[in-house]
């Protein structure tokens, strides 16, 4: 069967993104961890993370029980056939669920049935884009409901009257609303997290290139200097809140920012907020696109610049 | 800080001595509960025979679970059994307090008021556990007693957790202390002041 390769190689995509936190992630909750003060709660929590991070890779089970909603990214060359990758990628989602790699974690929006195998109509989520490249880039993110919640989105110019400030249609109400989120989320979203922000588009592409900016590397700097310098003074401004780990106070609230711009109508404009939680498990592959073998494993160090097809 | 050793059920009077900034570590029997089980007993759903929440411990959790076998021979190992957010469930969880005597929530997150004035009243308290530390909470289960209810599909269900030194924090006593509402007026504070 021409898909083998395909079906191996995207079931342990599934398994390592559940069970092997990504090492730029573990960098950024270490540097936290660094700036706690011995004997705090705050300490306390990350340790028990730091801990709970080694015993899902060595044991090879889930780093977080909830599996969360499973997408994946696929760049891929054009004439590359996305419906067998689709079917395929579904069946390695049901094998990792009996597995339990992956929880059983779809369930019919009104009467809560459970698929039993994460298979239903918006599950798994796909993303497909061709590029210009010969390979297949596939991307996997497992993000859970608990931070899922606490994203949002804002349609400025809005006010805020708990904070007694008017957010408009600039970046300052952008950095508005970005802080507010955070702030709003508390320790609800498992905290320390990361955003990704998109200003602009409409309301579903806003959320969803939010969402896409969880892709890019911890430590990366965005190429627009305007929106570097926002994403290190969101990050800076949120750790001097206090809400610290899991919300118990301390130094560390947010490990990373992301953003990007996209166009919007002149009547609209937005700025959406997709919060991930600190077991911020997305992981990926480069595939041979005419074998679906394994080229590489992206992700695969703190430093690692990834190639194009996401933008910044 | 000492760490206070629990034994469940857990009587008043162990409930009322714990302050919000104990740790605990919990012993024995405990109950999963979260969204749908909340509703269903809020909304009048009959306790399933063989769980008894008096003294309780209820955990706000969806494992992962993996079954063998079959009817008498069904076995369950937990893969993965972290806290999920408590908040969720404020709209309930005073009531279920009242009603079943529940002395021990555990969840993420922290809850509301209303839970608070609850855990005054009645005598409980919320515990934090360390959300999506799933592998250290389930290193804590010794074994799967049994499960109901589980119509709502696996992680919606009540799994019967048999533990041993599951450790929490107390986050939000009886005695109307909670540290989510200070940090969250903290950082408020430290929020209008970033403008």
């Amino acid at each position: 069967m021409a898909s083998a390769p395909l079906f191996d190689n995207i079931l342990e995509l599934i398994r390592v993104t559940s069970t092997d936190l990504p090492p730029d992630v573990r960098k950024a909750l270490l540097d936290g961890t660094a700036k706690e003060r011995f004997g705090s709660r705050a300490l306390l929590a990350l340790d028990t993370i730091d801990t709970n991070i080694k015993m899902a890779a060595d044991g090879s089970a889930p780093i977080c029980q909830d599996t969360g909603m499973i997408k994946f990214f696929v760049h891929h060359p054009v004439g590359y056939d996305t419906l067998t990758f689709r079917k395929v990628a579904e069946n390695a989602v049901a094998e990792a669920t009996s597995k339990g790699y992956l929880r059983q974690n779809s369930v019919e929006a009104l009467s809560g049935k459970n698929s039993g195998n994460n298979i239903g109509p918006g599950t798994p989520l796909f993303h497909f884009e061709a590029w210009e490249h010969p390979t297949v880039d596939v991307r996997c993110m497992l993000k859970g409901g608990g931070c899922e919640n606490v994203g949002a989105q804002y349609s400025l110019p809005m006010e805020f009257p708990e904070l007694g400030v008017k957010a408009g249609r600039d970046i300052a109400g952008c950095r508005t609303a970005v802080l507010h989120a955070v702030w709003k989320a508390q320790g609800q979203g498992c905290a320390p997290g990361f955003v990704g922000v998109c200003i602009g588009g409409d309301r579903a592409s806003g959320l969803d290139a939010a969402k896409e900016q969880l892709l890019r590397v911890v430590g990366d700097t965005n190429s627009r200097e305007d929106l570097s310098g926002f994403e290190q003074d969101i990050v800076d401004t949120a750790n001097g809140l206090g809400i610290g780990p899991m919300g118990f106070g301390g130094e560390t609230t947010l490990l990373g920012c992301k953003v990007t711009e996209r166009n919007r109508l002149p009547a609209s404009f937005f700025v959406s907020v997709s919060y991930a939680c600190w077991a911020h498990r997305r992981r990926g592959v480069v595939l041979d696109g005419a074998t679906d073998n394994i080229v590489r494993w992206l992700y695969t160090d703190a430093e690692e610049v990834l190639p194009g097809g996401h933008p910044s | 800080m000492a760490t206070v050793r629990l034994t469940t059920p857990l009587t008043e009077e162990a409930v009322r001595a714990l302050k919000a900034g104990d740790d605990v570590l919990i012993s024995g029997t405990m109950y999963t509960g979260r969204d749908a089980v909340h509703k269903y007993l809020a909304g009048g759903g009959a306790v399933p025979d063989g769980v008894d929440l008096n003294g309780a411990v209820i955990y706000h959790c969806g494992p992962v679970v993996i079954e063998r076998g079959e009817g008498d021979d069904r076995s369950f190992t937990v893969k993965a059994a972290g806290p999920t957010t408590s908040i969720r469930e404020e709209p309930y969880q005073a009531g279920l307090i009242g009603k079943y005597g529940l002395r021990g929530v555990i969840g993420k997150g922290g809850m509301g008021a209303k839970t608070l004035e609850a855990c005054r009243e009645h005598g409980a308290v919320y515990l934090h556990a360390i959300g999506g530390a799933a592998q250290v909470y389930a290193e804590c289960i010794e074994r799967v007693d049994d499960v109901y209810l589980e119509e709502f599909g696996s992680p919606e269900a009540i799994w019967v957790l048999h533990v041993r030194d599951f450790p929490a924090i107390v986050t939000m006593d009886s005695h109307g202390s909670s540290l989510h509402a200070d940090v969250a007026a903290a950082s408020l504070s430290a929020l209008k002041g970033a403008f």
